[in-house]
């Protein structure tokens, strides 16, 4: 099978989509060959192909920046859903972005432990440094602020999580070393 | 001292690998399940009294018994590595410092219940630990230890507190947002993509490796009449030695926070909250409990996650609170009403109480919506919000009183 179009069913029994095709066919949202080899074969490895739909998400989202409308439209037809059954999946979920995010990703964390150590300097301290509000995205488009939940690392509080990494046990200064390093 | 049961293997030089933990005896225990009959291995977990780590405290060898006899469609063992009860970190230890731990309890839960596919669902967040454990899972593979009979598929989650509770993920293990479903059907009759499916803890499976290697009277006798074992504490707040503590379940929280180093700040303890955000908080004269199940729930809370947060005299309890109460808001998935409005709501009144707004009535409207709504949803979520809800405004409501006089 070549590559599909938006809203073509990848699964070959199953019955054609109803509602996988509202997304402009000539849309630039679309998986390189072998990434659509990779989502066919995370499909094959759940017992519901469904299953797939985080993973393809998280691809989708490390694909394309963020996950728009149209990307959900695609991603629905690649599963044989309806745009709104992945459009209710990524709008649950905190780390998928519905909207373009920074080069970088700040999650400063907020609960219980993190406040005890001082997470709310530490978070005055990162607004300060990069003159945004939680939820913003520098003017330059080099990091988005965000507030959040435990992240369970609370022996190492306060902390935050850069991206992939997590960043244990923060005052100013080290902030400020690990917001020059982000480029 | 207590016995290093889960953390044996902590201090080694690259844990996380297939050699070293084969050269401290790993996979042992798997030879010796394979030789078992499949009863014999529930059989033996059931009576080493090991129970759920992850939170409910439910008998892990009476859980694996629950699968229909004679079914013969899939089976499915799914591991909760979805960590997210605030004060919580053990099982992100075990994941990125012993993995095959968890693969060698896997394989033999997955021969004791007759499972041919296993899921590991990771919460998103933990990107490192996830690169750790598939990892191992790869050499596991690479091995043959893996793929002759059982399978496992490794699965990140994508941000949201609720699929640490079981039917939450099995919802998004299936592809959805991870709404809990009602029960019964318990998820060892009809869970996973419809099929019988046990969901164990992390830190629960890794016991079942020694259990099995050195036998269910040695594991129970670590521990308490109705509870084997040690256990993984993760201690935080204001102690000397914030970190994670394998101790017998029959220390005593007192006992606990010296091992930490004991309380900093004023030195003097205010309050406790012994086992994750969801359990009811303990005062500084409540603290000589033992730390396993029963001790707990005696006391008037819980031992959930094992997570111990600890507070000097100089913490604000209604702040404390309000962190909590902002955490139940913004994590309550919003399919049952009592929970979805009452957190958002008491999340607004205690913000109104913190910031000096709060009205006279306002404390008696929390305790009675917390428990007009305590028990009458779908999972344990709200019942959890409600523990800290009503135990910090009873334990300590001169300090609430205070601020709405104010």
């Amino acid at each position: 099978m070549s590559e599909p179009r938006v809203g073509a069913t990848t699964s070959a029994n199953r019955p054609p989509t109803r509602q996988g095709g509202l997304a402009d066919p000539a849309t630039t949202i679309r998986f390189s060959g072998d990434q659509l080899a990779e989502v066919r074969r995370l499909q094959s490895l759940y017992p519901d192909p469904r299953g797939a739909l985080l993973p393809v998400l998280h691809m989708a989202q490390e694909t394309f920046g963020h996950i728009s409308l149209e990307t959900e439209a695609y991603v629905a037809g690649l599963f044989d859903l309806s745009p709104a059954h992945v459009h209710e999946v990524v709008t649950f979920y905190t780390l998928y972005f519905q909207q373009p995010k920074g080069r970088h990703v700040v999650a400063v964390c907020h609960n219980l432990s993190c406040t005890l150590a001082g997470a709310k300097d530490i978070l005055a301290h990162v607004k300060r440094r990069l003159g945004v509000e939680v939820g913003e995205t520098t003017d330059d488009g080099r990091v988005t602020l965000q507030s959040v939940e435990c992240l369970c690392a609370c022996e190492a509080a306060p902390m935050a999580q850069v991206d992939d990494r997590y960043e244990p046990n923060l005052t100013p200064d080290k902030v400020d070393r690990i917001l020059e390093g982000l480029r | 001292m207590a016995e290093t049961v889960l953390m044996r293997n902590f201090q080694r030089a690259s844990s996380h690998t297939l050699a070293v933990y084969r050269d401290a005896g790993g996979y042992g225990a798997w030879e010796k399940a394979r030789a078992m009959e499949p009863a014999a291995i529930t059989e033996a977990v059931k009576q080493s009294n090991l129970r759920g780590l992850g939170g409910a405290g439910f008998p892990t060898g009476m859980k694996w018994s629950f699968i229909p006899k004679g079914h013969t469609g899939p089976v499915y063992l799914v591991v909760n590595a979805d960590e997210g009860e605030p004060g919580t970190f053990k099982d992100r230890y075990l994941l990125e410092r012993d993995p095959h731990a968890l693969i060698e309890g896997m394989l033999i839960a997955a021969r004791a219940i007759r499972s041919a596919l296993g899921f590991v669902y990771i919460r998103g967040e933990y990107v490192q630990p996830w690169r750790k454990f598939a990892a191992a899972v790869k050499e596991a593979y690479d091995a043959g230890l893996l793929g002759q009979g059982f399978d496992v598929i490794v699965h990140r989650g994508a941000g949201a507190y609720i699929c640490g509770e079981e039917t939450g993920l099995l919802s998004s293990l299936e592809g959805k947002k991870g709404w809990p479903k009602i029960k019964p059907p318990f998820p060892a009759i009809k869970g996973a993509f419809g099929q019988p499916t046990i969901v164990n803890n992390v830190e629960t499976l890794c016991c079942v490796p020694p259990i099995i290697d050195r036998g269910a009277a040695w594991f129970s006798g670590l521990g308490t009449k109705t509870q084997g074992g040690t256990r993984m504490y993760s201690v935080s707040g204001r102690v000397k030695r914030p970190g994670v503590y394998e101790a017998s379940v029959s220390i005593t929280l007192r006992q606990l926070i010296e091992r930490a180093g004991g309380v900093t700040g004023t030195g003097r303890l205010k309050a406790v909250v012994p086992g994750g955000g969801s359990a009811a908080i303990l005062t500084a004269d409540e603290i000589d409990v033992t730390m396993d199940v029963d001790g707990l729930r005696n006391a008037g809370t819980m031992i959930g996650s094992a997570g111990v947060m600890v507070m000097d005299e100089s913490v604000s309890i209604p702040e404390a609170l309000l962190v909590l109460a902002r955490f139940y808001a913004h994590e309550s998935c919003g399919q049952c009403t009592p929970c979805r409005e009452s957190t958002g709501w008491i999340y607004k009144m205690v913000h109104r109480i913190v910031d000096g707004h709060g009205r006279k009535d306002d404390l008696d409207t929390i305790l009675d919506v917390a428990r007009r709504g305590a028990g009458t949803t779908i999972c344990a979520f709200y019942d959890g919000a409600v523990g800290p809800y009503i135990s910090y405004i009873e334990k300590f409501r001169p300090e609430f009183e205070a601020l709405i006089r104010k």
